[in-house]
């Protein structure tokens, strides 16, 4: 199998879809003759002409809701949002319009659209450009929420995603995009709300997505020096959340760690903590705990940046509070 | 009304359905606020009254395949686009008949089978979804068009602007129409605008804009026409400001003392459904008779609706969780 970037990944996961699927086209800042601002869509006016990679002027909310009118003709747009910071800027579009259409006009239309948006911190882009927003997309119904992590789920989920009749937050951490690995070429895709444990372990479960599934598995690394084995689920999707996978693999171990880059405070983290308690309480030989970024506006100096984003350091702590 | 003369082109049929429509319309709209006094209907309700020869002129200038797309003071548009009146009744009463199955209420009317694209309860929310359909259409290669209405409100809004500039960018085939009845909400329009002549707005886009009597249904027909005529041909969007006035509140709780009783008079003295019915009737197009035997039809009509929307039955608490995602059997 060929290893190929996580940008690249993307790249070949929407192409191949153009090609599937004539109703498929790109809107966004830069996609087109630019190629996008972290070059995701390279190729694609190329190959696809300017009325399938369309670029728009700088209008977050004109571009979602745009494509939400074309989604509702039967339109499969993907748009992309330069960064997910941006996501805010159209969030009326996003939570008024694109994900309640469906359900306040009686199931009488779908809106098949994807919303792709880069985001996360770690690069001192400050208070305004690091956001991770899941938790927000989370908390309201009609969208669905992917987060890949590794260059073949970013191929697959994403495939799935244009082809999802739902609308799909599909959020890509910017630190991800130059990491390689085996992708399958051609037809690949991965049902959306399926967990995937990236890495088998009985004594812990790190429960985590999208860039942090790489911070946890170097905490794993750690943790095996000193004996411990801890399993990482990788939910890759918050809407479905896949507590199947979940439950199972904390039944195993009997203590569970979410960690999350996203703003502890009504993080993704809470949720999934409440509902191993609702479920698998008496299997708990622990509380369920929580690693998440620091509850402040993101700082731009490169050290308080560090500390706001949660590291090997502190996941290993909090599992030896859990053990 | 002289001016009327030269623009009755249209067949007497059709001009007699346009009267018909809006009779429909005050009638619908008329019968609401006791029913909801009653407890009938809940939410808010933004009634359409004084406004209905913006709706019926501008759906008049379109073919059934083409789309309309509004904000929230939309039953008389959905009825103008074609709606049956009971469906309407039944989605203000919450029924699982209405229009959107009970689950959208007075601001939320849709029916993909009229092409009318919803109703939309955040000001200006939705005009960047015309600009979509607009694309949808140009993306497919057929020739329909999309009406886009909004209230006066709106064109103070970014997207709205953000949305002028697309449609003038990727000349969609939109026409976009202002119903300028002088207040967003309780704020008079030259309180919150700074430009009066809102038709003006479009252009810094380099859109066509002009404005035109919104209680005069044959003139915006006509307006509306013309612009739908150049969306058709590819010249891409037009910009309408209708003036025009709600002679009710902006919603069922708005006692309205925003406004003088002098300026309700003179606005209540150019209703567009007596002066159309007594130009229809000094035209020779129509005989009282035949005038008084629409709106005796109307008001039956709605009668029947609410009859309907009363018998109609409620939906199934299961509803509650359908069509929150596409769920394929």
């Amino acid at each position: 199998m060929p290893e190929i970037t996580c940008r690249e990944a993307l790249n070949q996961a929407m192409s191949e879809e153009m090609e599937r699927d004539p109703a498929v086209f790109i809107l966004g800042e830069d996609v087109g003759l630019y190629e996008g601002s972290f070059k995701v869509t390279r190729g694609l006016l190329a190959k696809f002409g300017e009325r399938r990679v369309i670029d728009t002027p700088i209008a977050e909310a004109g571009i979602v809701g745009m494509a939400c009118g074309a989604a509702m003709t039967g339109l499969r747009p993907i748009a992309e949002l330069m960064t997910v910071n941006f996501s805010i800027v159209a969030m009326d579009q996003i939570m008024n319009h694109v994900a309640v259409a469906r359900y306040m006009f009686g199931g009488k239309v779908e809106v098949p659209l994807v919303i792709r948006a880069p985001g996360g911190a770690g690069h001192q882009l400050g208070a305004q450009h690091s956001h991770s927003l899941e938790p927000i997309f989370m908390h309201c119904p009609g969208l669905r929420v992917i987060v890949p992590s590794v260059p073949a789920d970013a191929k697959g989920l994403l495939k799935s995603a244009i082809r999802c009749d739902d609308p799909v937050m599909f959020l890509e951490h910017e630190g991800i995009y130059g990491i390689k690995g085996e992708v399958p070429e051609g037809e690949y895709t991965i049902p959306l709300g399926v967990a995937d444990v990236k890495r088998k372990g009985g004594d812990v479960t790190l429960i985590t997505l999208s860039r942090m599934v790489y911070v946890c598995l170097e905490a794993a690394k750690e943790l095996a020096a000193e004996g411990i084995e801890a399993e990482v689920v990788d939910l890759r999707a918050l809407n479905p959340l896949d507590m199947v996978t979940v439950l199972e693999s904390v039944r195993k171990t009997r203590r569970a760690l979410t960690v999350e880059e996203s703003w502890l405070t009504g993080g993704w983290g809470g949720e999934v903590a409440a509902r191993i308690m609702e479920h698998a309480f008496d299997s708990l030989d622990a509380p369920v705990l929580r690693v998440g970024g620091a509850d402040v506006p993101m700082p731009y100096n490169k050290t308080l940046e560090k500390l706001a984003i949660p590291d090997v350091r502190r996941i290993v702590a909090r599992v030896k509070e859990l053990l | 009304m002289k001016s009327k003369t030269e623009r009755s082109l249209l067949e007497p049929r059709e001009l007699l359905q346009m009267y018909r429509d809006m009779v429909l319309i005050r009638e619908f709209e008329e019968a609401c606020p006791k029913l909801y006094s009653q407890g009938k209907m809940g939410g808010f309700l933004h009634l359409y009254s004084g406004q209905e020869a913006v709706g019926v002129g501008a759906a008049h200038a379109i073919h059934a395949d083409d789309y309309m797309i509004a904000a929230y003071r939309e039953h008389g548009l959905i009825l103008a686009k074609g709606a049956h009146p009971n469906e309407i009744m039944a989605e203000l009463f919450g029924k699982v008949t209405g229009c959107s199955r009970g689950k959208g209420g007075s601001m939320h009317m849709f029916d993909p089978s009229l092409r009318f694209m919803g109703g939309y309860g955040i000001v200006g929310g939705h005009i960047p979804l015309a600009v979509g359909l607009g694309y949808s259409i140009l993306y497919r290669e057929s020739d329909e068009v999309v009406l886009c209405l909004f209230g006066d409100g709106a064109t103070n809004q970014g997207v709205f602007h953000e949305a002028m500039n697309m449609a003038a960018l990727y000349r969609v085939p939109v026409v976009f129409i202002c119903e300028n009845n002088g207040y967003g909400i309780g704020t008079a329009v030259t309180r919150a605008s700074s430009m009066e002549a809102l038709y003006k707005k479009s252009c810094a886009y380099e859109t066509p804009g002009m404005k035109v009597d919104g209680m005069d249904v044959l003139a915006v027909y006509e307006a509306v026409r013309k612009a739908v005529q150049r969306a058709r041909e590819g010249s891409g969007p037009t910009y309408i400001e209708a003036l025009t006035y709600r002679f009710r509140g902006h919603s069922i709780s708005d006692p309205g003392t925003y406004r003088s009783e002098q300026e309700k008079k003179i606005w209540r003295e150019r209703d567009p459904i007596p002066n159309f019915s007594a130009w229809l009737i000094d035209q020779g197009h129509a005989g009282r008779d035949e005038i008084e035997r629409i709106d005796a039809e109307q008001k039956k009509a709605v009668h029947e609706a609410i009859r309907f929307a009363e018998e109609s039955p409620e939906p199934d608490p299961e509803e509650l969780w359908t069509d929150v995602y596409v769920e394929r059997q």
